[in-house]
């Protein structure tokens, strides 16, 4: 056959497609104003695709458990957490955040872990759903 | 620029650094005559990140993910070049299974690589119904990707003394639900490369690379096993699992008879690779043994280890594009006294230059693309200081590099 994808192009009109329309269908006039029109619950999300098991996602960090050791502040590769001296905790920036989840992996009592979360985008690194303490 | 062109009816066209038909910021000066191209130039050294300079002030497992941030395609293989070269510098020994288990992890990213670079060579023939058709496919690579490592493109999987992640027995039927996909669609695929006329057209007997640039050149990878050179880390030094797996260097000739070394023999050769590329993860998953799968998993303890280390030691990893090499210098600190990259790229430079030379500027496209090129891994000298120098002459070069040797063996 000279053309081999042809066939593919024919069917491929008869497709839907594939992608996944998050967060609206058609890009709204004023974002501000949809997202308001969410919280009030006038409008609807559509719900982003699953994040498969285990995934990377924002962390979650249990301030109790934390012992203050340190070790998860030598082992982050973008020196993304800060030792708070006084308290003896640590404070994550998660805009400098990699997401190896490393400091999860060597942490002894467990107390950090990742969530589910992706949907990180801020104006202001330093807004307080950036930084986990 | 050159100033003196060869002959009188030739030119100069300069495309590059940044250009819209390059996808990395590369330097070419081709001088034209008509349309056939006389002479190539290449120079490289726009996209320098100190990324061995930012390795200085931390430790070997914080370089990992470093490393990984080299390149976004071989997200994996660098890393584990480099953790090979500190198992080498420390005397590590890597549990059997995490051998196994770094096996399907490399593949799976050979697979992702060469269908993406399938893509993008039909898109730089214009056959874009391709190009969605082989990323649609890679998408699926990507989905497995995900599943194993916990994210598509920056897997952080590898650690110092094996793998982060175990395959357990639930998740073999995904692997081998997404593998038989993978062999369906490469049925599919290599009809379309192997009898496509579009195909065919553009890329038989363009940007030819001979068997003797191949070794004069130092050419690695896809590029100098589509020439006809057997050369092939994965089958020349058995690391990882590959001793035990049933592995061949591939060439063109294994399916054609013959080897031309033009651009559809290189397309041809990623083809045969992805097919052998599922093959060992299928092989891995049946032989894979029970056990550990890192040599200590107490990292705290390991990097203590690590500290004690003196010594050197060298990684060599067959990567998508071929062999990368990582060199580190452990001397009892935190942080490695050096470390040196050599991504695959570096040595598919130079046999651009044979290639290119007789061709039409509109092959340019696609012979540049058929070496699979990555620019940003490539970068490793380029020097802004005083007087705006921004390369450095050969001379100088040498001269660095012997005061380098001699810094490093005192």
């Amino acid at each position: 056959m000279k053309f081999t994808m042809l066939p593919s192009v024919f069917a491929q009109m008869f497709k839907k497609p594939w992608t996944n329309k998050f967060p609206a269908k058609y890009i709204p006039a004023n974002t501000t104003k949809f997202l308001a029109d969410v919280g009030a619950g006038k409008a609807k999300l559509i719900p982003p695709v699953e994040t498969p098991p285990n995934f990377r996602g924002k962390i979650v960090y249990d301030k109790e458990k934390c012992i203050g050791c340190q070790l998860c502040i030598k082992v982050c590769p973008c020196e993304a957490i800060e030792f708070k001296e006084k308290e003896k905790k640590i404070k994550i920036y998660l805009s400098r955040c990699c997401f190896c989840s490393q400091c999860n992996d060597i942490c002894p009592v467990s107390c950090l872990s990742m969530s589910d979360e992706f949907l990180l985008a801020d104006v202001d690194p330093y807004s307080k759903d950036l930084i986990v303490e | 620029m050159k100033q003196k062109t060869t002959t009188k009816t030739s030119y100069h066209i300069p495309i590059g650094p940044i250009h819209p038909a390059l996808k990395e910021p590369v330097f070419f000066e081709f001088e034209i005559d008509g349309e056939r191209i006389v002479d190539v130039d290449v120079k490289l050294g726009h996209v320098h990140r100190a990324v061995e300079w930012a390795s200085r002030k931390r430790n070997p497992i914080q370089i990992l993910y470093i490393a990984e941030r080299i390149c976004g395609i071989c997200s994996y293989s660098h890393p584990v070049a480099f953790a090979l070269a500190v198992e080498d510098a420390a005397d590590i020994m890597i549990p059997e299974r995490a051998e196994y288990l770094r096996v399907i992890q490399g593949e799976l990213e050979r697979i992702c690589s060469h269908l993406l670079w399938a893509g993008v060579a039909a898109h730089e023939i214009g056959f874009d119904t391709v190009l969605f058709f082989t990323w649609q496919v890679r998408e699926r690579t990507l989905d497995l990707t995900e599943f194993l490592t916990g994210n598509r493109i920056t897997k952080a999987i590898t650690m110092i003394g094996g793998v982060r992640r175990d395959i357990t027995k639930d998740m073999l039927p995904r692997i081998q639900k997404d593998l038989d996909y993978l062999k369906e669609c490469y049925g599919k695929l290599g009809k379309i490369f192997l009898e496509d006329k579009t195909i065919k057209l553009r890329s038989q007997g363009a940007g030819i690379l001979t068997k003797e640039d191949a070794l004069k050149l130092c050419a690695v990878g896809p590029t100098t096993r589509a020439s006809g050179v057997k050369k092939d880390v994965r089958v020349d030094t058995s690391y990882f699992a590959y001793g035990d797996l049933d592995i061949d260097c591939i060439t063109p000739a294994d399916l054609t008879g013959t080897v031309n070394g033009d651009v559809y023999d290189r397309i041809i050769q990623r083809l045969l690779e992805v097919k052998q590329s599922i093959d060992l993860i299928e092989q891995c998953v049946d032989k894979m043994p029970a056990g550990d799968i890192v040599a200590e998993p107490k990292i705290a303890k390991l990097l203590a280890q690590l500290k004690k280390v003196n010594g050197e030691g060298v990684g060599r990893h067959e990567a998508p594009r071929g062999e990368v090499i990582h060199y580190v210098k452990l001397d009892g600190n935190d942080a490695p006294f050096t470390w040196k990259v050599r991504a695959p790229t570096y040595n598919n430079i130079l046999p651009w230059i044979p290639m290119l030379k007789g061709e039409q500027i509109a092959d340019i496209p696609i012979v540049a693309a058929s070496t699979d090129p990555c620019i940003s891994c490539t970068n490793r000298v380029g020097i802004v200081k005083d007087g705006n120098k921004y390369e450095l002459t050969k001379e100088q070069l040498h001269k660095m590099s012997v005061e380098k040797t001699r810094r490093l063996m005192r």
